[in-house]
């Protein structure tokens, strides 16, 4: 039933101001997104952190991005990316380990691919089980079974400290944990891991040959490590190639920990994600009392006696009843969350009162209590900050449609019906917009890596971005992190002493204290674990979930545009040509892929997956299915477990089988052709833009003004 | 010499590690991180009783390598009544009693490491001695999981 904003809102307070009365705060839960805007995050995250007092709040950044934060607060003791996109420009070898740059980085794509076409052009090294556009260019494509990237890594830290291409000063000087990690992969020779991942040994003695000759190494990392098994342990692999190659710091020779969504990097720093704001150490007494200072709390009022509750275990705390309140913003649980039948069960729930703020009515939204229209980036004002620390101001174009808000208008109506107040009784959040919350957020961060006191609104709007940290001694921002080998991982500085790479346990401060006194990177070792679901003869084939380059996340937006839409208008599973002979299936046939937890159907696309291993685009939901089946999203397929460490869901690793239940009507599978899905066979429609898609335009004279 | 009483104590302690990971894991089944890690750590287990089985030979002892996963019918129903339980509150309480009871269990295994480590150095047997500073620090591990996820999920469980 439509309303009004004053009903739909008076029925959220009411609902708070209950709960908080009957259970307190522990009743209460936020789920955010990776695309709203800065100063949107610090205020959800001052609301239930500061306001409320509850330790529920997460981002959907946990499916895309928490590995990337955890793995760099393992080797480094803070969140924070090393690199920088320039590094691009310099590196001489780029590895690419789960990262399909084609489909989910376009931009930096084409600057790799300027370096590639370019003289001396850079060496590039691919890990994905599929045949993405860079592994048919790449001088090395390792296409490992999904779940052994630790067995992986190893074999390649093996193999490069065998050859003793270890830089061994910088070793000294600027790391522990190395006589650990030598111990460790002494284990993963080759032919032991070329078993484990089925992959031929030589391809791994050849990337290692590379990535120990490499002078400016640049390593990217992305969903094939972070949404697999035993994602945190296979990412710090990453970073301890550079750490024993000194590869740290200097241009090319960078690490990139990406991130799936656009302002993925805002969530974690304001603390919407399962962070406390400012990467401060929720183990710290002393990072609490600063942020309760800067809040003007009680320091007990923020929730710090226990980690951030992660979006799981929010879930789990939903599903037993004990929060009873979760608020969602920008994010659709109801397709992205594995084992769905689970997670709708949990979301439909009488007992839980669930209000959904988005732009469109989202197969999530069907199953809320309140639903608030928010607007979008261009009818909003706010910042930003990309992958690689980069802080760009998005201005408000247009007006938002209907009565849409601003998701920062939203968030601070509720706070100012909730009266929400600080110790002196002014209101919290004390700011009143975007600029005001920025500036409010620029105190928080002063001090903390992540430090944006150089910036400003006026200063945003004079270029294209500028990186942080950005203070006045550095007024133009950071290039690079962890120059000269110093960094943020100091026992009383850091955002985090580490945890157990195989228990997720953390470290007691004391534990890390012995372990890294002096603050130097840690080098951490992990043992490779067999994956929680293997094969089986029920279910003889490995799943991986992922991304095309036409749609993000479950198409609330992409499904929309029409060019996009017809360019991957429908689900569909990518078979190897072997798998795909063995069982007598040709392209374009109907198959029901089955798990343990439920089954699909889609069109056969026969592609150079390699084999044992098949591949469904997670994008298609139920908001434009032809029927009222949940036969189509491919998260009814995966396994609930995650990674103990960055407690990110794995995709990436479940077992299923296939079977032919129709014959196709000669056309191919709805898959794109210019994509990672391209088909083996040449008779499939190519995916080409068509008339809308062009433009004239007369370029700007050459040195003009961009 | 008593260091064959050390390792029998050891085995009969780290076998009943291992079965309790295992039990835990499937009363646990649908608190998901608690059911994959308790069975992971609970390999460990296994693995530390299959090499005290081996090395038990060489101070005449005939332990037995039985710690299985197990995987019958009892695991069966432990799964089945953990999901049909999966709706309320209530197996929260029990599950952090089969977290303090992991740890103490933990703990006991980590001391008779200690213990046989003493003795190993004490007999200069290196064999020994290097068997416990291989296994010893995952029973470490083990306990402060335990102690970890108690930490961690408790607060829910009693606010609620």
């Amino acid at each position: 039933m439509e309303t009004g904003w004053d009903t739909a809102m008076d029925r959220v307070v009411r609902h708070s101001v209950e709960l908080l009365s009957e259970q307190g705060p522990s009743a209460l839960g936020f789920y955010t997104t990776g695309q709203l805007f800065l100063e949107e995050y610090y205020t959800l995250a001052m609301i239930a952190h500061g306001a409320i007092g509850t330790n529920h709040v997460d981002g959907n950044t946990r499916l895309c991005t928490a590995t990337a934060a955890a793995a760099l607060k393992e080797s480094f003791g803070c969140d924070g990316q090393p690199g920088s996109y320039s590094d691009v420009d310099h590196a001489d070898v780029i590895a690419l380990y789960g990262h399909n740059v084609a489909e989910t980085q376009t931009v930096l794509w084409m600057r790799m691919l300027d370096r590639l076409a370019g003289p001396n052009p850079p060496k590039l090294i691919c890990v994905d089980p599929r045949e993405t556009p860079a592994a048919r260019v790449a001088t090395v494509h390792l296409a490992p079974l999904p779940g052994t990237n630790v067995a992986l890594m190893n074999g390649i830290l093996h193999e490069i400290i065998r050859n003793d291409r270890v830089d061994h000063d910088y070793v000294a000087a600027h790391t522990v944990g190395y006589e650990e990690l030598a111990k460790q992969v002494e284990d993963y020779p080759p032919d032991r891991v070329a078993e484990i991942c089925q992959v031929p040994a030589e391809q791994i003695r050849d990337a290692a040959r590379i990535l120990g000759a490499a002078r400016r190494l640049l390593s990217t990392v992305l969903q094939g490590f972070y949404q697999s098994h035993q994602a945190t342990a296979a990412a710090v692999q990453v970073n301890n190639v550079h750490l024993i190659r000194g590869m740290l710091g200097k241009p090319g020779a960078g690490i990139l920990q990406m991130n799936g969504q656009p302002t993925a990097q805002n969530t974690r720093e304001c603390g919407a994600d399962g962070d406390m704001a400012g990467f401060r150490n929720w183990a710290n007494d002393s990072h609490v009392a600063e942020l309760a200072r800067l809040w003007n709390v009680e320091q007990t009022q923020i929730p710090h006696y226990s980690p951030p509750t992660h979006l799981m275990q929010i879930m789990r705390y939903v599903e037993q009843g004990t929060i009873r309140f979760l608020w969602v913003s920008g994010t659709n649980p109801a397709v992205s969350l594995p084992e769905l039948h689970r997670i709708r069960s949990i979301l439909s729930q009488r007992r839980l009162f669930l209000v959904v703020q988005d732009l469109f009515l989202t197969e999530t939204a069907e199953l809320a209590d309140v639903v608030l229209p928010a607007a979008t980036w261009a009818e909003k004002t706010g910042t930003f900050t990309n992958a690689d620390r980069t802080v760009h101001l998005s201005e408000k174009a247009v007006e938002p449609p209907g009565q849409a808000r601003p998701d920062l208008d939203i968030f601070l109506d509720y706070a100012r019906r909730m009266d929400f107040r600080d110790k002196d009784g002014q209101p919290l959040p004390p700011w009143h917009d975007a600029e005001s919350a920025f500036e409010a957020w620029k105190r928080c961060s002063a001090g903390r890596p992540c430090d944006y006191t150089g910036l400003s609104y006026a200063k945003l709007r004079g270029g294209s971005g500028i990186q942080w940290p950005c203070t006045a001694e550095h007024p133009e921002g950071t290039e690079r992190l962890y120059v000269e080998g110093r960094f943020w991982s100091a026992p009383e500085y850091c955002e985090s002493y580490g945890k157990d790479l195989v228990t997720g346990a953390p470290l007691e401060p004391t534990e890390y204290r012995a372990l890294n006194p002096a603050g130097k990177a840690v080098i951490k070792a992990a043992e490779y674990l067999p994956p929680h679901e293997p094969s089986s003869e029920e279910f003889p084939l490995h799943l991986i979930t992922g991304r095309t380059l036409f749609h993000f996340h479950t198409r609330t937006k992409t499904g929309r545009a029409p060019q996009l839409q017809a360019a991957a208008p429908e689900v569909w599973v990518e078979m190897s040509v072997k798998d795909a002979d063995n069982q007598g299936i040709g392209e374009g046939d109907v198959v029901e892929i089955s798990s343990a937890r439920g089954a699909i159907r889609a069109q056969v696309r026969v592609s150079g997956i390699r084999e044992g291993v098949v591949f469904v685009p997670f994008h298609y939901g139920y908001w434009d299915a032809s029927d009222a089946e949940h036969q189509r999203a491919a998260n009814e397929l995966t396994i609930t477990d995650w990674d103990p460490v960055s407690k990110q869901p794995i995709f990436k690793t479940a077992a299923v089988c296939v079977s032919r239940v129709g014959v196709g009507d000669g056309n191919a599978a709805p898959a794109p052709t210019n994509t990672a899905s391209r088909p083996v066979t040449a008779d499939a429609p190519a995916t080409c833009g068509g008339p809308a898609a062009t433009a004239d335009e007369q370029p700007a004279p050459a040195g003009g003004v961009r | 010499m008593k260091l064959d009483l050390v390792l029998r104590e050891l085995h009969a302690a780290e076998s009943s590690l291992a079965d309790e990971l295992v039990k835990v894991a499937d009363r646990h089944k649908v608190d998901h991180e608690i059911y994959h890690v308790a069975r992971d750590l609970a390999r460990w287990s296994q693995q530390h009783v299959h090499e005290l089985t081996e090395v038990g030979r060489h101070y005449g002892l005939s332990l037995k390598d039985e710690a299985q996963p197990d995987a019958g019918l009892l695991s069966s129903v432990r799964n089945k009544a953990s999901e049909l339980a999966g709706r309320r509150p209530e197996p929260g309480l029990l599950l952090l009693r089969d977290l303090r009871r992991l740890h103490r269990i933990a703990a006991g295994v980590s001391l008779d490491w200690e213990l046989l480590a003493q003795g190993a150095q004490a007999t200069r047997d290196s064999a020994l001695l290097a068997l416990a500073k291989r296994c010893h620090p995952q029973s470490l591990r083990q306990m402060r999981w335990a102690n970890a996820m108690l930490k961690t999920i408790s607060p829910q469980i009693l606010a609620s």
